[in-house]
């Protein structure tokens, strides 16, 4: 039921304001001290509170860097956890500042919606999860059969595609939460569940025999996954674009968390040092304070090492795959810091 | 209103001290207000839409929709509209809403009888119940049904057969469908005229002496038994039967639409139920007393003379509660059940981004569904109505 208020809070903000959402969200966002990042519910490698009962994951890290970009301290955020069905409703209104919810970029969410996606911090395609004692050892196997699915997803309509494409039929039942869909499919309401292929690795950690299901091999979409941001303030959304490539381009430049303090006093790479603020003026573009982007990396990390802490290690085991750097076979890549 | 009717004769003085002219210079200065308001308002979230780029109008009520729904009462796939997809929400919150009232009604009914009955265990039953069941939230309930009693069934393959046409899994109960062949309009149409020449039968054999029911019962089966006789048994049926994954051909009552009536009816028959014990004991004990003097049999002293007065009491609260059922089913956006909240203010809503223009139809429609139940109990009241002579 507080979901529905905030909800209602959400649509009323909408329909009576303009002044949280017209002004430049950078100063808005300094002023209030802390950046409003919404974050999934819970899906293991992305966000989900940890023992301590602090947020963690890639989705989570981003905007940890957003908030050592803008403030110089990663610590500076306030996650709220947000169902599929309220994301964009909260984004619009102001509820918070930036949106990274494993979310796909889609065209009509980037230009209908009045959002601008920041980038992809996580290229996904959407899978099955079947029992394995159904002997079902492709997608084209499952004419007829019951599917679990999120509401207000890329997923439920992708579903809908495939099945329409190969002549199939399938009976959709959704849920609102990724946790209650889990559940209706562990319990055997759904013969299959459906949902990124990421989100199928981390959710099978949780069923309970996780050794009786398997992930079919179809990839049936594209799910280039990323933050967006509320269209309409450019410098906001260079910001967090920015943030992103920094993470990716670090990477690239073997910048880690460890070792960037020392390399922006002796890096003799242009590159670097153009990135790191010790020549030109990449912060002051922005807005940002000279050294900001050697407080997201010194603070949160690189890319890659975000992804072994999130998805690369135990329990997850996620490869690389699609999210390597594009010099080692992957698709990540940042423009040039120049 | 009417605190603001003139109060004496009107005075000849200039036309501004009238005080009709007054009162009615207020009234529309205080409609203009609100009007303005409310259209400020409107133009504000345009401004702010058209600010932020995001898309608003219902031109997206004719896009194709482009996912699947389980439970429809019509026609529906992935390529419909968006608009049918609403209809498909709304027909399946009219239908739980309305199963729920008849169950709630039905049920409300007894237990509240029983509440007063001479007979200590009964008496007691239905009080437990009463007590129980409207003092635990109606969330949970749903949850009750819907996770502790309906998801523990076997799956598809161990499903609990009834004499292997009807089958209890935890996809829900399968029963099998009727599949009309020819001549089953000429069968509707003869169980019509049956049903019209009955009453008319009942009406015709009212005053006159001996039994009536046989007639009625003859010409009620007289028309639809000479049509089976004269094109057969119009009627096939469809029975389920187990495919690979799930059950195919006859229907399903989903177990997301089980819970919901289950959980919707048992708590407003809780309601009902301690509203026609009000009404029950709002009837004079004397009036029960006269009827028994006169030797009316008990079972025709509560049908004839006590619940027609108790009647009027009970209406105007049941209204209310019919309409609490209808508004307390959009609960099913918790449970999976496809109504026009889940449907509709939940997918709709998340792909096109609208959100001002769903949740807008979304509430005009509930207010909509609640006037016409409103309207109809109020028209049912009116006959129930003590006739003053």
């Amino acid at each position: 039921m507080a979901k529905r208020c905030a909800f209602s809070l959400a649509l009323l903000t909408l329909l009576g304001s303009s002044v949280a959402v017209a002004g430049p969200t950078l100063d808005a966002v300094k002023q209030r001290g802390y950046l409003k990042c919404g974050v999934s519910q819970g899906l293991a490698g992305f966000s989900t509170p940890n023992q301590q009962g602090e947020w963690t994951g890639l989705d989570v890290d981003y905007c940890r860097a957003l908030a050592a970009a803008v403030f110089g301290d990663a610590g500076k955020v306030r996650f709220t956890p947000l169902s599929a069905k309220e994301r964009f409703t909260a984004l619009q209104s102001g509820e918070v500042d930036i949106l990274s919810r494993n979310t796909t970029w889609t065209a009509s969410r980037d230009t209908e919606l009045g959002f601008d996606f920041v980038g992809v911090s996580f290229y996904d395609g959407q899978g099955f999860m079947v029992r394995k004692d159904l002997g079902v050892k492709s997608a084209r196997e499952l004419d007829g059969a019951t599917i679990c699915a999120n509401a207000g997803t890329t997923t439920e309509l992708n579903i809908a595609d495939y099945f329409r494409t190969h002549g199939m039929k399938y009976r959709p039942v959704v849920f609102e939460k990724s946790d209650e869909t889990v559940a209706a499919y562990d319990a055997g309401r759904c013969d299959v569940y459906t949902t990124d292929r990421s989100g199928l690795y981390a959710q099978r950690v949780k069923l309970k025999n996780p050794d009786a299901h398997v992930i079919l091999p179809e990839v049936i979409s594209k799910e280039p996954l990323g933050p967006l941001v509320r269209q309409g303030d450019p410098q906001w959304f260079d910001i967090a674009k920015w943030t992103l490539y920094v993470l990716i381009g670090a990477e690239e430049l073997g910048l880690t968390s460890a070792n960037v303090e020392q390399q922006r006093k002796s890096s003799q790479n242009p590159e670097v040092r153009r990135l790191l603020g010790a020549e030109g003026s990449f912060g002051q573009a922005l807005g940002l304070p000279a050294d900001w982007a050697l407080q997201v990396v010194r603070q949160v990390g690189n890319y890659g090492e975000i992804f072994q802490r999130n998805l690369g290690g135990l329990p997850l085991n996620i490869e690389r795959g699609q999210n390597a750097l594009w010099t080692q076979g992957g698709l990540m890549y940042a423009p040039p810091f120049r | 209103m009417a605190a603001l009717d003139p109060i004496g004769p009107p005075r000849r003085a200039s036309s501004w001290r009238s005080p009709r002219l007054r009162a009615w210079l207020l009234q529309a200065a205080l409609l203009a207000a609100v009007l303005g308001a409310v259209a400020l308002m409107f133009g504000n979230a345009l401004d702010n839409l058209a600010r932020q780029g995001i898309a608003s109008g219902f031109g997206f009520l004719s896009q194709p929709a482009g996912f699947g729904i389980e439970t429809t009462l019509i026609e529906y796939s992935e390529t419909s509209s968006y608009g049918r997809a609403f209809l498909v929400g709304l027909l399946n919150t009219l239908l739980v809403s309305a199963i729920g009232i008849v169950l709630a009604t039905v049920l409300g009914f007894v237990i509240g009888v029983a509440r007063l009955s001479p007979n200590a265990l009964i008496r007691g039953w239905a009080y437990a119940y009463v007590e129980l069941i409207r003092n635990v939230p109606l969330l949970l309930q749903i949850f009750f049904w819907y996770f502790a009693v309906l998801r523990p069934l076997p799956g598809p393959r161990e499903a609990i057969s009834l004499f292997d046409v009807a089958f209890l899994s935890n996809r829900g109960l399968q029963l099998p469908k009727p599949l009309p062949e020819d001549g089953f309009g000429w069968l509707v149409a003869a169980l019509a005229l049956g049903v019209v020449a009955a009453l008319l039968v009942a009406r015709w054999r009212r005053d006159g002496a001996g039994r009536r029911w046989p007639w009625t019962l003859a010409a009620l089966l007289l028309p639809p038994a000479a049509v089976v006789l004269a094109v057969g048994w119009p009627l096939a049926w469809s029975v389920p039967e187990l495919s690979r994954f799930n059950f195919h051909g006859g229907m399903t009552l989903t177990p997301e639409f089980v819970a919901l009536v289950l959980a919707l009816s048992l708590y407003t028959a809780s309601f009902i139920a301690e509203i026609v014990r009000a009404g029950l004991q709002s009837v004079r004990r004397g009036q029960r007393e006269a009827a028994l003097a006169l030797a009316l049999p008990p079972r025709l002293v509560l049908r004839k003379v006590v619940l027609p007065q108790a009647m009027r009491v009970i209406v105007p609260p049941l209204t209310n509660q019919y309409l609490n059922l209808t508004k307390n089913s959009s609960l099913a956006a918790a449970i999976a059940y496809p109504d026009l909240v889940s449907v509709f203010a939940g997918t709709v809503l998340n792909q096109t981004g609208q959100a001002v223009e769903v949740i807008s139809i979304t509430m005009a429609v509930y207010l909509a569904i609640s006037l016409a139940i409103a309207a109809l109990m109020a028209w049912y009241n009116r006959r129930q109505a003590l006739v003053e002579r």
